[in-house]
C-alpha cells in the first residue's frame, strides 16, 4: 500500500525543483509532490554564488542567459515576493591575449543576439567597479543587465507560488530507490514511504547522477565542491559588479547588504562531496580579495561555507526523458550555472513533460549527446 | 513579581529584536515558523538570522526556543542548524599576509 500517490514527483527542493514544479502547477498540472531529502534551499541553490549573466560563448547558452535575465527582471511581480535582483552587470576580466580574443568574439555573439555587452577599458573598468585594481589585466568585457538574485529568496519565492498553486513539499525525506515497472516510472521509495506516480523529475542538484543510477542510467557527471566566503557588510560601491575571471579563477560581487561574496573553482576539478570548509581556501581567496580590491584588507571574513557543482562531461545541463524508462525527466548537471538559469530551465522541462515540446529547443541539452558525440563546447565557463 | 519587565512584554514582545546583526525583530521569527519554516537554517536563509558577524551568537538559542515553543517540539529534535567557520570574523588582510603562496601562481602566468 503505497504511502501517497501523486501524478507528478519532483526529486529536490532547490531552485530547479521549486521553479519546475512552479511551472508544472501553472501549467495546469495537479497532484505535485516536491521531495527533499534536507530543507528547501539547503543544497546548491542556497550555496552558489548567485550570479546571473548573458554573456556566454554559445549561441545556446546567450539565447538562455537572456531569457533568464527577462524572467528575473519580472520575477518579484510574478511570484509576488523579493528575488533581491541587482544588475549591477557582470565585469569579465582577462589576464591573456588569447582569453582576451575569445572574450571579444563573446561579445562578437552577445551582440549579434541582441545582447549590449562591450568591450570597456581599463578606466572605464574602473569607474565601474571603483574598489578594483587590476593593472595585471589585459581587457575587460562588461554588460550592465547582468548581475545577481538572491538564490534563497528566489527558490523561497518559486515555493510559496508553488505552494499557492497546491503543490506539496516534503522536507527531510529521502528517495531511497525509483521502481520501474514495464518500462515505466511506478513509485518513488523515500525514507518515509513509497509514493505512486506515472512521472519523476530528477532535479537532485548535486546528487542528480546518484538518482539517475537508480534506473540504471550512468551518466558522464560528477560532483566536485566550491568554496565560497563573504565579508562582514561595508559600505556598498566596493565591487557593485560581478567581478569574473576564468584566468584569474576567481568571481567577487557585493551584495545589496553591503557584504562582498567571493569564491573560485578548486585546481584540477577533483571529484568531491565532502562538503567541509578548509583553511587553505580561505587563505587563497583573502589573499585574491585583496590583490583585486586593496580596500578590502581590513575588513573581516564572517563566514565561509562550500556546495556541490554537479558537472556534466562538456559541463552543460543535461535535461529531456530517459531513453529506457517512460517518465523519467532530468533537469540537472548544470555545471555551476543552474541557479541563473531556474526561471527559464523550470518553465522549458515543465513544457517538455506537459506537451512533449518546448518553446526553446532543448533536444541538444539530452544526455544522448555525449554516445552521439555532440558535447556542447562552451568557452565561457569557469 | 509583575514588574515594570511584564508590563513592557505586553505591548513590546513581538517587536523584540531578536537578531542584532541583521535586525530581526520575533514577530518576523513567529511569522515564518508559523509558515512552516520552522527549522534554524530554514529561518536563516529567509530573514539572515545567524548570518551577521556574531554567526548566531546572540541569535540562535532565543530563535531555537521560538521553534521548540510554537512547534511542541523538544531542542534535540529541532537542532542547532549548521555552524559555520570561522568562530570569529578574521581581517583579509591578516589572512592574506599568512599565505605563502601567490594567489596568481599557476593561473595567470603568461600574457
Amino acid at each position: 500500500m503505497a504511502w501517497k500517490t501523486a501524478d507528478i514527483v519532483v526529486i529536490g527542493g532547490g531552485v530547479q525543483g521549486c521553479s519546475s514544479a512552479y511551472h508544472l502547477a501553472k501549467m495546469g498540472v495537479k497532484n505535485i509532490i516536491v521531495v527533499e531529502k534536507g530543507t528547501i534551499c539547503s543544497g546548491s541553490s542556497g550555496r552558489c554564488g548567485a550570479g546571473i549573466r548573458a554573456q556566454w560563448g554559445t549561441e545556446m547558452n546567450c539565447r538562455f542567459g537572456k531569457a533568464c535575465l527577462e524572467r528575473f527582471e519580472n520575477l518579484e511581480e510574478e511570484l509576488e515576493m523579493n528575488v533581491g535582483l541587482d544588475q549591477s552587470g557582470y565585469l569579465m576580466v582577462a589576464y591573456k591575449d588569447s582569453e582576451f580574443d575569445q572574450l571579444k568574439e563573446n561579445i562578437k555573439l552577445q551582440n549579434s543576439l541582441g545582447i549590449d555587452s562591450r568591450v570597456v577599458s581599463k578606466d572605464e573598468a574602473y569607474e565601474i567597479c571603483p574598489g578594483l585594481s587590476a593593472d595585471d589585466a589585459l581587457g575587460f568585457t562588461f554588460y550592465q543587465r547582468d548581475g545577481h538574485a538572491d538564490p534563497f529568496f528566489t527558490t523561497f519565492a518559486f515555493m510559496e507560488s508553488a505552494k499557492r498553486l497546491g503543490v506539496e513539499f516534503l522536507k527531510f525525506t529521502e528517495v531511497i530507490d525509483i521502481k520501474v515497472e514495464n518500462g515505466a516510472v511506478k513509485t518513488v521509495v523515500t525514507d518515509k514511504g513509497e509514493i505512486d506516480t506515472p512521472v519523476v523529475l530528477n532535479a537532485a542538484g548535486g546528487f542528480f547522477h546518484d538518482i539517475a543510477e537508480m534506473i540504471d542510467l550512468e551518466l558522464p557527471v560528477h560532483s566536485e565542491n566550491h568554496d565560497i566566503l563573504v565579508t562582514e557588510p561595508v559600505e556598498l560601491g566596493v565591487c557593485p559588479p560581478m567581478l569574473m575571471s576564468f584566468s584569474g579563477n576567481y568571481y567577487l560581487q557585493q551584495r545589496p547588504d553591503g557584504t562582498i561574496v567571493g569564491g573560485c573553482s578548486p585546481v584540477g576539478h577533483p571529484i568531491e562531496y565532502d562538503l567541509r570548509s578548509n583553511f587553505s581556501f580561505l587563505e587563497h581567496m583573502a589573499s585574491v580579495f585583496t590583490k583585486l580590491l586593496p580596500r578590502t584588507r581590513d575588513i573581516r571574513v564572517v563566514r565561509q561555507w562550500a556546495g556541490l557543482y554537479n558537472m556534466s562531461l562538456d559541463c552543460q545541463p543535461i535535461m529531456g526523458e530517459a531513453e529506457h524508462v517512460k517518465g523519467f525527466y532530468m533537469t540537472g548537471a548544470f555545471s555551476g550555472h543552474g541557479f541563473m538559469f531556474a526561471p527559464v530551465t523550470g518553465e522549458l522541462i515543465a513544457q517538455l513533460i506537459v506537451r512533449g515540446n518546448t518553446d526553446m529547443p532543448i533536444d541538444m541539452l539530452h544526455y544522448r549527446r555525449f554516445a552521439e558525440g555532440k558535447l556542447i563546447i562552451e568557452p565561457a565557463v569557469v | 513579581m509583575a514588574g515594570i519587565c511584564s508590563e513592557k512584554r505586553q505591548y513590546e514582545e513581538g517587536d523584540i529584536v531578536v537578531c542584532r546583526c541583521k535586525e530581526v525583530t520575533l514577530k518576523e521569527i513567529r511569522k515564518w515558523i508559523s509558515r512552516g519554516y520552522d527549522t534554524f537554517d530554514e529561518l536563516k536563509r529567509l530573514t539572515g538570522v545567524g548570518m551577521g558577524p556574531c554567526q548566531g551568537r546572540g541569535c540562535r538559542d532565543i530563535v531555537m526556543k521560538e521553534i521548540a515553543r510554537m512547534t511542541g517540539k523538544t531542542l534535540e529534535e529541532i537542532g542547532t542548524g549548521t555552524y559555520r567557520p570561522p568562530v570569529k570574523p578574521v581581517k583579509l588582510g591578516m589572512l592574506t599576509e599568512a599565505n605563502k603562496e601567490d594567489p596568481w601562481k599557476g593561473k595567470v602566468v603568461s600574457h
